[in-house]
């Protein structure tokens, strides 16, 4: 129990995706302009997250382990990762469409937020188990979210700030970026024994 | 010659999409969005007046109500057969003349505010189902003509009745009534 919460805790704060290993920066810059959209693409980041750790766990143990085929794993992975995703997008059409226009294109391009994928191979390359690949994909997703909702609403104020012509947009956007990963380094060192 | 291990390959990556594919299958033929979708697509036909002349509150709803099999598809003067037309078409019903209880089909035309006569009393603000019209108490009104959509609604609180339907150009791209042709 002790070992899933630290793995969780890692994964979500200590290593977060976003701040730490540098992954999924496409979503984090694109839908963080507001923060319900924000607040949707993490939910939806999350579910994918979750579900794809478990199944492309299911599939590298029963599958390509066994077949010798684990040469192909970003392959599956990934075709895997785009049905999920797939999937989510039905899930969030037939849900909420005011949300699926909000998102727009950047539900169908979780597939290629290497977040994910990163997920899925880390599970593989750290050798965990089923339950240990849901908690490390759903964590990995939390902390995904929390750094996107953070970063969202920050740049909901700096929208009424007098920023420099300069840094006006992407600029600052990547300036706060950066001094949130500062501070995600904080973390470092929390739950070391 | 092909390996062995790229047939393997083939043979792995095509049955996991496969499989994929036939769950995603299974799942969009449980999930309802077909009805949203369709009153998506009824309301992209409609000429977005907002008018009221089907007597449904807007356009959204008149579609909504076309989708749960309520109301009738002849019953939107502005848009006249081309209307009926379109969602006859995608209906997969015969196509009627609108029924004329509900009003004639007009030429598309715009408001227009005398500002000779215009007393800012700003009561066509409100009725306006668009925001086309710029005013404010006790100055002068107009109304943007690309956005408005000739729906009338203006003209009955209007106390002057310094309001006036004109034709549209045929020269100028009227973005909404482009739309419903």
């Amino acid at each position: 129990m002790t070992e899933l919460l630290l793995l969780a805790l890692g994964a979500s704060l200590v290593n977060n995706f976003v701040l730490t290993n540098f992954l999924g920066l496409c979503p984090f810059v694109g839908v963080s302009r507001r923060f319900e959209a924000a607040a949707g693409m993490a939910l939806a980041t999350l579910f994918v997250l979750t579900i794809a750790s478990g199944l492309s766990f299911t599939l590298w143990h029963w599958v390509l382990q066994p077949l010798g085929l684990q040469h192909l794993r970003t392959l599956v992975f990934i075709l895997l990762i785009a049905g999920v995703v797939q999937f989510t997008e039905l899930m969030v059409r037939a849900t909420s469409p005011l949300l699926h226009q909000a998102l727009g294109i950047f539900l169908p391009l979780i597939t290629t937020n290497c977040a994910v994928l990163g997920v899925a191979l880390l599970n593989v390359d750290k050798q965990h188990g089923l339950l240990e690949s849901l908690v490390y994909g759903a964590a990995a997703g939390a902390g995904f979210g929390l750094a996107l909702l953070l970063f969202a609403a920050l740049r909901e104020q700096l929208e009424t700030c007098d920023v420099p012509a300069a840094f006006r947009g992407a600029p600052i956007a990547l300036v706060t970026a950066g001094l949130m990963a500062l501070a995600f380094m904080g973390f470092a060192g929390l739950g070391a024994r | 010659m092909i390996s062995d291990a790229v047939l393997v390959a083939c043979a792995v990556a095509g049955a996991l999409a496969l499989v994929v594919g036939a769950a995603l299958g299974w799942a969009a033929s449980r999930l309802p969005p077909a009805a949203d979708r369709l009153v998506e697509r009824i309301d992209a036909l409609l000429p977005q007046t907002q008018c009221g002349q089907c007597r449904y509150p807007g356009c959204r709803p008149y579609a909504e109500a076309i989708a749960r099999g309520e109301a009738d598809i002849d019953r939107c003067p502005p848009g006249g057969a081309v209307t009926v037309r379109a969602l006859a078409e995608l209906l997969g019903c015969e196509p009627r003349p609108v029924d004329p209880s509900l009003g004639a089909a007009k030429a598309p035309a715009v408001a227009w505010i005398d500002e000779e006569r215009c007393i800012g009393c700003a009561r066509c603000l409100p009725a306006c189902p668009v925001d086309a019209i710029v005013g404010a108490p006790r100055y002068m009104h107009t109304v943007i003509a690309d956005q408005c959509t000739g729906c009338e609604l203006c003209l009955p609180p209007c106390p002057v009745d310094c309001i006036e339907l004109r034709p549209v150009q045929a020269s100028t791209v009227h973005g909404r009534w482009h739309r419903a042709a």
